[in-house]
């Protein structure tokens, strides 16, 4: 088997006490390396830009245990806190479209048509303008990740039909967040400016009620979520040669579907609930991954989650740098940086 | 789904009804307590009382709008589904809600515009430049706009374009305020004076709308039988798209942006009329004039004494009516 050594477009890992055998392409990881350094280097910056700028090598030194006590406090108290949850939230934001595209096989879904992000924001919504002067804020989060999965459910229950349909799944989808966004703007129309300022803020999303608690909280989530991850990938290469293929080949389609969904569900919930309302992260960030590595969801994957580690943390360093004294919320710009770049990725490939 | 021609002549005579059965309803119920028979009088007798003031120079209006509006979006979403064969695509993937927007909030915060009557030709501009960018990407390279490309275009770009409107908005507290209103979507308030100048556009938006029903047939056979058939598809998504930028450029020009109707009445038509677009062209146009009938008058009721936008009224009347049908009905 070892004849084509090195030209073999695939590697394999075993881990044979565990019974796990996985799949790596060589092509892509190059591309995945040089994601995980850029990464790395937008997080430094981040970590050292704001209205006490520390230059990278003191930001460095400080994680290492040697940097000097104040850089220390502002970055360990403040800065990073907020970068690594961007990071983590953006990842499980990423990985969520990518699954959920994969899974639906259309390129407009994201998992707000599962009523995750309807759901989060109705409940975020109802808790800033009717409980949020009795319970502590907080309780936001919980708030808005119970409304995420309990929409979620009734978008699965209503379209559960014997099955699922992924097609009709996402149009019920399509119903209720219409009718969720509907009975939000009129809690809005009702509230006084501060409450419907603030309730904007949140549903546009933002990081800056991030602290070590969140980041513990998302670091937990993806690490128990993310054995899931790699069951998905040979779910979704398979689904993706459509349904009968799939059953074809001994899919086991429909419980295939219903762990996609939760997997899916679970990582969008975990970073809408930290961040609100982010737009274009879950969507657009699959679709640069596959221009940039191509269309196999086991590199799709990882670099979904890199791309969108990236643009959440580029979105929040201009938020709160550029436009100081405002903190500016990060879902206003991850549009702005990840569109253009995405719109030049479509039109190099298209006019080769 | 009905399938003999009878049956769907049928049907629309029905759906033609509750049409005008609703547009009248519109004229009479309301804040001001007015019956049928002020309505008779309002266009017999030209009578000076209040209750004839308000059905002549508010409600009158506000219900052509209501009708003109619904089915202009309705159509265009119909368009936009069968040429990105996506069947989540709606008016708004060419940008021209998102480039509506930004006009009239560029407008507002910039130039200062306070008027509604203002923002119209704002509008449609912005619309009109952002369903161009949106077809100038995606058409690069040799194969032209195919479906696919003009969705991921569509989509990048009026997030973009959204973002810098709700950047603008954040940093602009005072624009917020007064683009909040026409940014939810609304027919109240706009005379018609405002509706004739769109008016030609809309026509010939419905005229190349109900052109190309036939042609779209073919076309939702594939592209490749489609091109073996003779047809020139490259033409027909261009005369489309611009039936679909004249359609819901005017509609968010005269209304502002109001969703949901252009995603889901389509659905809801096929649901009811088949797969056979000489039908669902003239069914969307009506089933949308109607769910923007109904949900105008509800807007005027669910707050009493309030009025609502509009817009977020069309999901809360048509979202359990497509939820149902999207459960129930046949396959699209």
């Amino acid at each position: 088997m070892k004849q084509f050594g090195a030209r073999q477009p695939y590697m394999t890992l075993r881990i044979p006490k565990l019974g796990v055998s996985f799949l790596v392409e060589r092509q892509p990881l190059w591309l995945i390396a040089c994601l995980v350094l850029l990464l790395f280097i937008c997080m430094l910056y981040a970590t050292g830009a704001g209205s006490l700028p520390i230059p990278a090598s003191d930001v460095f030194k400080s994680l290492i245990g040697h940097g000097d006590p104040l850089n220390d406090l502002i970055i360990r108290e403040f800065r990073l806190p907020r970068v690594l949850t961007a990071v983590l939230a953006g990842a499980a934001l990423a990985l969520s479209g990518a699954v959920m595209q994969g899974m639906v096989r259309n390129p407009l879904a994201s998992p707000d048509l599962m009523g995750i992000t309807s759901g989060a924001g109705l409940a975020a919504v109802v808790f800033l303008n009717f409980f949020s002067g009795d319970w502590g804020i907080h309780w936001l989060p919980v708030f808005a990740a119970a409304g995420g999965a309990i929409v979620a459910g009734a978008v699965f229950l209503a379209a559960w039909k014997g099955g699922i349909a992924p097609i009709r799944m996402v149009l019920i989808g399509v119903g209720i967040t219409a009718l969720l966004g509907s009975a939000r703007t009129i809690i809005m129309l009702q509230a006084n400016i501060w409450q419907a300022a603030q309730s904007y803020t949140w549903l546009v999303g933002s990081l800056h009620s991030s602290s070590w608690s969140s980041v513990q909280m998302l670091f937990i989530c993806l690490l128990v979520l993310s054995p899931l991850l790699f069951i998905a990938v040979r779910y979704i290469n398979l689904h993706a040669l459509g349904d009968e293929v799939a059953l074809g080949a001994g899919s086991a389609l429909q419980r295939e579907r219903i762990l996609l969904i939760a997997l899916l569900t679970a990582l969008a919930g975990a970073g809408i609930s930290f961040v609100g309302g982010i737009s274009f992260v879950a969507l657009m960030s699959p679709h640069i991954a596959r221009r940039l590595v191509g269309p196999s969801f086991g590199a799709v994957l990882p670099a979904s989650a890199l791309i969108g580690a990236m643009i959440l943390v580029t979105s929040d360093l201009i938020g709160r740098t550029m436009f100081v004294p405002l903190d500016i919320p990060a879902g206003i710009f991850t549009a702005l940086i990840g569109a253009p770049f995405f719109l030049y990725l479509l039109t190099k490939v298209w006019s080769r | 789904m009905v399938q003999s021609a009878r049956g769907k002549w049928l049907l629309m005579g029905a759906v033609m009804s509750i049409v005008v059965l609703l547009f009248f309803g519109s004229m009479v119920w309301g804040y001001t307590a007015t019956t049928w028979r002020d309505v008779l009088d309002a266009y017999t007798q030209r009578g000076d009382t209040i209750e004839q003031h308000v059905i002549r120079d508010l409600r009158t209006p506000r219900a052509v709008v209501a009708a003109i509006v619904g089915a202009a979006l309705a159509v265009s979403g119909t368009l936009m589904q069968a040429i990105t064969r996506n069947p989540l695509a709606g008016p708004s993937l060419l940008g021209i809600n998102a480039g509506a927007g930004l006009a009239v909030v560029l407008g507002v915060t910039v130039i200062g515009l306070t008027e509604i009557r203002h923002y119209v030709w704002f509008a449609f501009l912005g619309a009109g430049l952002t369903a161009l960018a949106v077809y100038g990407i995606a058409s690069v390279g040799k194969e032209g706009p195919t479906p696919l490309k003009l969705t991921l275009a569509g989509a990048a770009i009026s997030a973009l374009i959204s973002s810098l409107t709700s950047g603008l908005l954040i940093l602009n507290e005072n624009g917020l305020q007064s683009v909040m209103f026409w940014m939810a979507g609304s027919v109240e308030g706009r005379p018609l004076s405002l509706v004739w100048p769109v008016l030609p556009l809309l026509a010939a938006g419905f005229v190349l709308a109900l052109a190309v029903g036939r042609s779209l047939n073919t076309f939702a056979l594939g592209e490749d039988i489609a091109k073996s058939l003779g047809q020139r598809t490259g033409l027909l998504r261009l005369v489309v798209s611009v039936a679909v930028l004249l359609l819901a450029g005017s509609s968010v020009a005269i209304a502002g942006p109001i969703g949901f109707i252009g995603l889901v009445i389509p659905h809801v038509t096929r649901w009811l009329v088949g797969r056979d677009y000489t039908w669902i062209i003239p069914g969307s146009a009506l089933l949308g004039a109607s769910l923007l009938l109904l949900s105008d008058i509800g807007a005027r009721f669910l707050l009493f004494p309030r009025e609502v936008p509009v817009g977020t009224i069309t999901a809360l009347v048509g979202a359990p009516f497509f939820i149902y049908l999207a459960r129930t009905g046949s396959k699209t």
